[in-house]
């Protein structure tokens, strides 16, 4: 019980310390943050309902006011910008990534790699071009392509996160709660 | 250090938790409609007079806590700078550290017991589905308070990194930082259940 609760807290702290990690920009001029790679840790390790209500705790540390989000944004005035899609859909990112690493029989790594991709990466996606277009007036086609400026950096997050995942398998096989 | 709440009482300590959070949330929304550097230098201006109203030992108190933020404005600021972007980074670095601090300054005013009597009161509702209050209260200032505490030993692991290697540790902070955060959950588990458990 405490335990659940706990580690729920503070994977919604490690999101938010991996927003604060400042922006490095790929060479293209793509900002990066590791923000969304706490995300897809919160799937691999605490698995899908503990990785979702982690990050909903962060979202609501955020909505109270906290400047939490990656680039020190926060408070209600997020939850009306056009990146409204993404906030929505990292809970259910973290979800689809713990629902799938909870049942692939893949090892480790591997598991936590692919599940990131297709939830980190496909589901928080289509969230959030899907709240793109809607809240800037365009076809989801035109918010896509604003999208798609962070597809080479998530793909590397994906990568992080089951390489961090498979090594704390190898660590602490007891705290990977995805597996437990 | 227990909790971020400030020793010495000023006027703000006085007023009702749930007031200041609702006055914090719109000053924070309105933060981040401004994006000329000029209103936000005022905010900061405004923000600096909040902390000033309460007396130098309070206003210290205050610039201590914004010290974590240090090294993120310098980075932030030295790479606008750098891309010649300074406006844009003026605008960010004003903006962030304003919020910080007009939400330190809640914090620093509110006793954790206020602020988790609030937030119970307004996530009563949630107990239909199987939320305990007091529960989400109890997650919610254990993340408020364990962020300073990740930031500070992220930047351990760089420091220690950097004393035996001449390249930046990137990536590699991750492992030994989440392996730390596992383990910071299992010790605040046990340090819960000896407290008499979450309840």
């Amino acid at each position: 019980m405490e335990r659940n609760l706990t580690h729920i807290a503070l994977f919604a702290a490690l999101i938010a310390v991996l927003g604060l990690v400042p922006k490095i920009d790929l060479a293209a001029g793509v900002p990066i943050t590791a923000q969304s790679l706490g995300i897809m840790l919160c799937g691999t390790v605490l698995g899908a309902r503990r990785g979702a209500l982690a990050v909903l705790l962060f979202l609501a540390l955020v909505a109270a006011g906290l400047p939490l989000l990656s680039g020190g944004r926060g408070g209600l005035g997020v939850f009306a910008g056009p990146s409204v899609g993404y906030l929505v859909g990292f809970p259910v990112a973290a979800f689809v990534t713990g629902w799938l690493m909870e049942r692939t029989t893949l090892s480790t790594g591997l598991a936590a790699g692919a599940a990131s991709v297709i939830g980190g990466i496909g589901v928080l996606y289509v969230f959030g071009i899907g709240g793109m277009a809607l809240m800037l007036g365009v076809t989801p086609t035109e918010a896509a392509f604003l999208g798609m400026a962070f597809l080479p950096g998530d793909i590397v997050k994906a990568v992080l996160a089951g390489m961090v995942t498979q090594s704390l398998a190898r660590m602490r096989p007891a705290s990977l709660l995805s597996r437990a | 250090m227990l909790t971020l709440t400030s020793p010495v009482e000023i006027w703000a300590h006085r007023l009702p938790a749930g007031l200041k959070l609702g006055f914090l949330a719109l000053a924070t929304s309105g933060l981040f409609m401004l994006d000329r550097p000029l209103w936000l230098a005022a905010a900061a201006l405004a923000a600096a007079g909040l902390y000033a109203s309460a007396g130098g030992r309070f206003a210290l108190a205050g610039l201590r806590l914004l010290r974590p933020l240090w090294p993120f404005l310098v980075v932030v600021g030295l790479w606008h700078l750098w891309t010649g972007a300074w406006q844009a980074g003026g605008v960010i670095l004003l903006r962030m550290a304003t919020a910080v601090a007009l939400a330190n300054f809640v914090t620093m005013t509110t006793r954790l017991s206020d602020m988790i009597a609030t937030v119970q009161r307004l996530a009563r509702p949630l107990a239909v589905v199987g939320l305990s209050p007091r529960r989400l209260a109890l997650a919610m200032a254990l993340v408020i308070r364990f962020i300073p505490v990740m930031l500070e030993r992220m930047e351990q692991i760089t420091q220690s990194w950097r004393a035996r290697s001449p390249r930046s540790p990137r990536w590699r902070v991750l492992v030994p930082a989440t392996l730390a955060a596992l383990d910071d959950a299992d010790r605040a588990a046990e340090a819960l259940r000896a407290r008499g458990g979450a309840g």
